[in-house]
């Protein structure tokens, strides 16, 4: 297992996990290798890792270093 | 009425050879290449929930919605994107609450790969007092913005001179506030919305500081191409019935 920090709190997450995988645990749904919902829809959310921003068709290829600093954003009311 | 009666005799009256459809809802708007059906922009602060929101939104009749972009929270259960997708209203990102140029553009870049979304509503704070617009971070937003292929609705004071420093720097909308955010206060400076909106060669919107339907219409009579209103509505006693308000004086003005 690895630990990483997703939006401040540390996670554990298995070895080698990618940045869907992530994603994934960190929205409990179900995600497709290209980073999209495997039940249709869209997710609506994009990742920065260690403050740069990886796009989704990135996703599945990006491997979680163990100390990897991950934020999840979406939007919300406001502006 | 009076009729007026052409070299061959008849009688017409004088909007007669109009079509229909120009005594009714203004046309679309074109930004940028994104076309804004309607021309009330909404925000979305202010709210105190998701469903009296979506009554507003419903009401302005509203196309396009401007949201901010922040860390995902498991506790926010119904997203305000899924809301915005079932309504099928367009979602203008902004990049409220950021204060240098640096977090702005790593938020629209953010922003683009969430929403799946060129447009974006650069907004860059001076200070958390005031909320006023920093002209200068916004001037380096935009410039760094256009050039990547993003559609910037640029937030800015009501200074004419910035609004075409910032048109040529890609703006693809420029978007002069009324009055400070949240104030209510109306068109401060209607002199200067007007030399805006009359020097302009892209759409220009007055965001920020409309408070009531009829200063939403002045911003139109004013030259203004569209409005966005956010807590006029959201923090209205009855957001629904402001929603309606607004979008009729829009189309009004």
């Amino acid at each position: 297992m690895i630990t990483v920090t997703i939006n401040g709190d540390a996670v554990e997450l298995p070895d080698d996990s990618t940045v869907v995988d992530a994603v994934a645990a960190t929205l409990d749904r179900e995600l497709d290798p290209d980073g999209r919902p495997s039940d249709g829809g869209r997710l609506g959310v994009a990742v920065s890792l260690d403050a740069a921003v990886v796009p989704r068709s990135a996703w599945a290829s990006t491997t979680l270093a163990p100390d990897a600093e991950i934020e999840l954003v979406t939007a919300v009311q406001g502006g | 009425m009076t009729t007026q009666t052409d070299p061959q005799g008849t009688a017409t009256l004088p909007n007669a050879g109009r079509a229909p459809s120009e005594a009714a809802a203004p046309p679309p708007l074109t930004i940028g290449g994104y076309t804004l059906q309607n021309r009330l922009i909404m925000g979305t602060g202010g709210a105190t929930d998701l469903a009296a929101l979506e009554d507003a939104l419903v009401a302005s009749r509203t196309t396009l919605t401007t949201v901010a972009v922040r860390r995902y929270s498991p506790e926010a259960k119904t997203s305000v994107f899924a809301m915005l997708e079932r309504l099928g209203i367009d979602i203008l990102p902004n990049t409220a609450g950021c204060y240098t140029a640096r977090d702005a553009i790593l938020t629209a870049h953010l922003a683009r790969e969430a929403l799946e979304t060129n447009l974006v509503k650069v907004e860059v704070i001076a200070d958390e007092r005031t909320l006023l617009p920093d002209v200068v971070e916004t001037l380096e937003v935009t410039e760094r913005l256009a050039a990547e292929g993003f559609v910037p609705f640029v937030y800015t004071t009501d200074d004419p001179a910035v609004a075409l420093r910032l048109e040529q720097a890609g703006a693809a909308a420029v978007m002069p506030m009324g009055s400070p955010i949240g104030t209510g206060l109306g068109i401060l400076n209607p002199y200067n919305i007007e030399l805006i909106a009359s020097r302009a060669s892209v759409p220009v919107v007055v965001d920020a500081g409309i408070g009531t339907a009829s200063e939403a219409a002045q911003a139109m009579e004013l030259g203004c191409d569209a409005v966005l209103v956010a807590s006029a509505v959201t923090r209205a006693r009855e957001p629904r019935a402001m929603g309606r308000a607004m979008s009729l004086a829009v189309e009004s003005g």
